[in-house]
């Protein structure tokens, strides 16, 4: 097992650097230029002047290798230094975002806590909701309660989050006027007042997306169930004479829990994905606002940056599923 | 059942094309028979749906501005007195053709790359890595990443709508082939050990003709289910796009554009988003609703029962 973690962390290696290739390729190729935003009134010759100084007159290899030597050594030192205190030295250049001038690590440290607060939580939501509900229907195919299940199931992964939002705003804000409809992220939880308040302008915006999230996994918890449920190992164990709680809720649950917590784990990356219209939505500048503001302002290190440290997660996320599947089912030992 | 002479059997049923069988299957699932029943309402309202609601969803009209549903405009107006109703309808049609155009490119990409990755056995690896390093790639920041930046020249070089339409359809489909390529090579693979393949290798058949005729139509499907699951991502995914304000232009309404034009009334006009918003979700449900009834109709092992 150790030497198959192992060599899926070797071969990760390769794929990301095509994909960072991939991705700077991309926005190089683009026609965008990040001056044109800048007041007409700036002569041309301090306008390339300006390119210069973002690093856009060299070639492009230069700026791609440079690109990785200060996303994968500088910025590690850099943390390093940051949480132990310690003083390595150098003078390391950083990645800056061309619109603050700022670091743009330090922008994503900034707007990692909302993202993970909203995006984290409704993940979390969704899997206990779906959870219960995959086992119910499938212990009871074909009950009202495995229909309603399913129907629920099949909107919510139908109807995009950008109308179920945009939909619980129109009710829950503008006609009940029970939440607000614009995230707070200003807010500073103190005292019991503000905990509450908290609490209020994060429901929506965890509700849609755990929706969203219990409705795909539910599915899955279903059909793994309804695998398991007709097994051997389940006649014999009802056959002993055990329970028919501890066969469901300890035998069968632990079997159908193998691949529904590999697909749990698949679906980490994909949440921030679909917290970017979330956050769009509901106004909250997390790492989606971030991105597409960037995107917008034609910020190329920090698009670059962002997209890369998305793609790290999803082959990150792909590794720890099939690894966690090799420790959670005897059967399958890649090695 | 064995003792049963072929005679009989036959007298029985009468011989029935495959495709009958599937439909008859097809026909048992009640949410698949609803979601067809719909999708064709909704393609024959915005293919013919202008023809008789002949309103133009361009025409200004400012004293009209702002009204809730009344008889001369079913669904109210916007901001500028245009008619929603009539703009729902051309949105479709835009939604479904990038929908649909999508799906078909992301097919042909995803059946091309899944046969030949399955077929020959040198092209597997290359093909095959090539699958997982689109499945790591980071979709929905790419695709903004690509319209953002390639949209200006592509407007420049076909006109802001044929190139804003051409770029999303082309996106949409380049990002979204691998699950249908990995599905078809697995089967591929399953079938290249197969009798009747083998026999027919055994006479000669080129590699071409076997693919059109022993290979294609046997994985035909899995390709089919996911044509469906295809549309609904495509149309998902353009709405999206259009949601963020990425998509086409604002004189040229789709679906997910008209919801992100409304909730800048969200607070006056709350009832504004329900109609594309709608349009978009029962589309998207009724596509899903045809998949699910699909793959039981197309699965000869739960077909028949």
């Amino acid at each position: 097992m150790l030497t198959y973690t192992i060599r899926r962390l070797l071969l990760a290696i390769p794929t990301l650097i095509a994909i960072s290739l991939i991705i700077f390729l991309l926005l190089d190729l683009a026609p965008s230029d990040p001056t044109a935003n800048l007041p007409l009134t700036i002569p041309p010759d301090v306008r390339e002047k300006i390119r210069q100084s973002l690093g856009l007159g060299d070639p492009i290899y230069i700026r791609y290798l440079l690109w990785c030597k200060q996303f994968f050594v500088n910025e590690p030192l850099n943390m390093l230094e940051q949480w132990f205190g310690w003083d390595i030295g150098g003078d390391r250049l950083r990645v800056l975002s061309w619109q603050t001038r700022s670091p743009v690590v330090d922008l994503i440290v900034q707007r990692m806590p909302q993202t993970l607060w909203v995006v984290g939580m409704s993940y979390v939501v969704g899997v206990l909701i779906a959870l219960p509900i995959g086992i119910i229907s499938a212990y009871r195919q074909y009950s009202w309660f495995d229909q309603v299940g399913t129907f629920v199931s099949m909107v919510g992964f139908s109807v995009p989050t950008f109308f179920t939002g945009v939909l619980v705003i129109v009710i829950f804000s503008v006609w009940l006027g029970w939440f607000p409809s614009i995230y707070d992220t200003t807010h500073q939880v103190t005292d019991w007042q503000s905990f509450l308040f908290q609490i209020k302008q994060m429901i929506m915006p965890v509700a849609v997306l755990a929706l969203f999230n219990a409705a795909q996994i539910s599915r899955f918890m279903r059909a793994s169930m309804l695998d398991n449920l007709n097994q051997d190992y389940v006649r014999t164990a009802r056959a002993k004479g055990m329970r028919e709680r501890t066969v469901v809720l300890v035998h069968v649950l632990r079997n159908s829990l193998i691949p529904v917590v590999t697909v749990i784990a698949l679906g980490v990356p994909q949440i921030f994905g679909g917290a970017i219209i979330t956050e769009q939505v509901f106004k909250v500048n997390g790492l989606g606002q971030l991105l597409i503001i960037s995107i917008q302002g034609g910020d190329l290190p920090t698009v670059q940056t962002l997209t890369f440290i998305f793609a790290v997660l999803i082959i990150l996320f792909n590794l720890v599923a099939d690894v966690l599947y090799g420790v959670l089912d005897p059967r399958i030992r890649y090695d | 059942m064995t003792d049963i002479a072929p005679e009989s059997l036959a007298e029985a049923r009468p011989p029935q094309s495959q495709w009958r069988n599937v439909w008859d299957q097809f026909k048992t699932h009640r949410g698949a028979v609803w979601g067809m029943g719909f999708f064709i309402f909704v393609v024959l309202a915005v293919t013919l749906g202008p023809y008789l609601w002949t309103i133009d969803a361009q025409y200004i009209d400012i004293r009209a501005r702002n009204q809730g549903p009344n008889l001369s405009h079913p669904l109210g107006t916007d901001q500028l007195g245009r008619d929603t109703l009539a703009r729902v309808l051309q949105g479709g049609q835009v939604s479904m053709a990038v929908g649909i155009t999508a799906m078909a490119l992301s097919l042909i990409l995803g059946a091309l790359i899944g046969v030949v990755a399955g077929y020959f056995k040198r092209l597997d690896g290359v093909l095959m890595r090539l699958t997982d390093l689109f499945l790591a790639l980071p979709l929905l920041p790419l695709l903004l990443v690509i319209i953002m930046l390639f949209r200006d020249t592509l407007r420049a070089a076909f006109g802001p709508e044929t190139g804003i339409f051409m770029l999303i359809v082309f996106v949409i489909g380049i990002t979204s082939w691998m699950q249908t390529a990995r599905i078809v090579r697995g089967d591929v693979l399953a079938l290249k050990e197969r009798e009747f393949v083998i026999a027919s290798r055994s006479i000669g058949t080129p590699a071409r003709r076997m693919i059109l005729r022993h290979i294609l139509p046997n994985v035909l499907s899995p390709i089919t289910v996911s044509a469906t699951l295809g549309i609904a991502n495509a149309i998902i995914t353009e709405s999206a796009l259009s949601f963020l304000g990425l998509g086409f232009p604002s004189d040229f309404p789709t679906w997910g554009r008209l919801l992100f034009d409304s909730t800048d009334y969200l607070q006056q006009y709350p009832e504004r988003v329900l109609w594309p918003g709608l349009a978009i979700s029962l589309t998207v449900l009724s596509v899903n609703y045809i998949g699910d009834g699909l793959r039981d109709a197309l699965d000869p092992r739960i077909r028949g029962r």
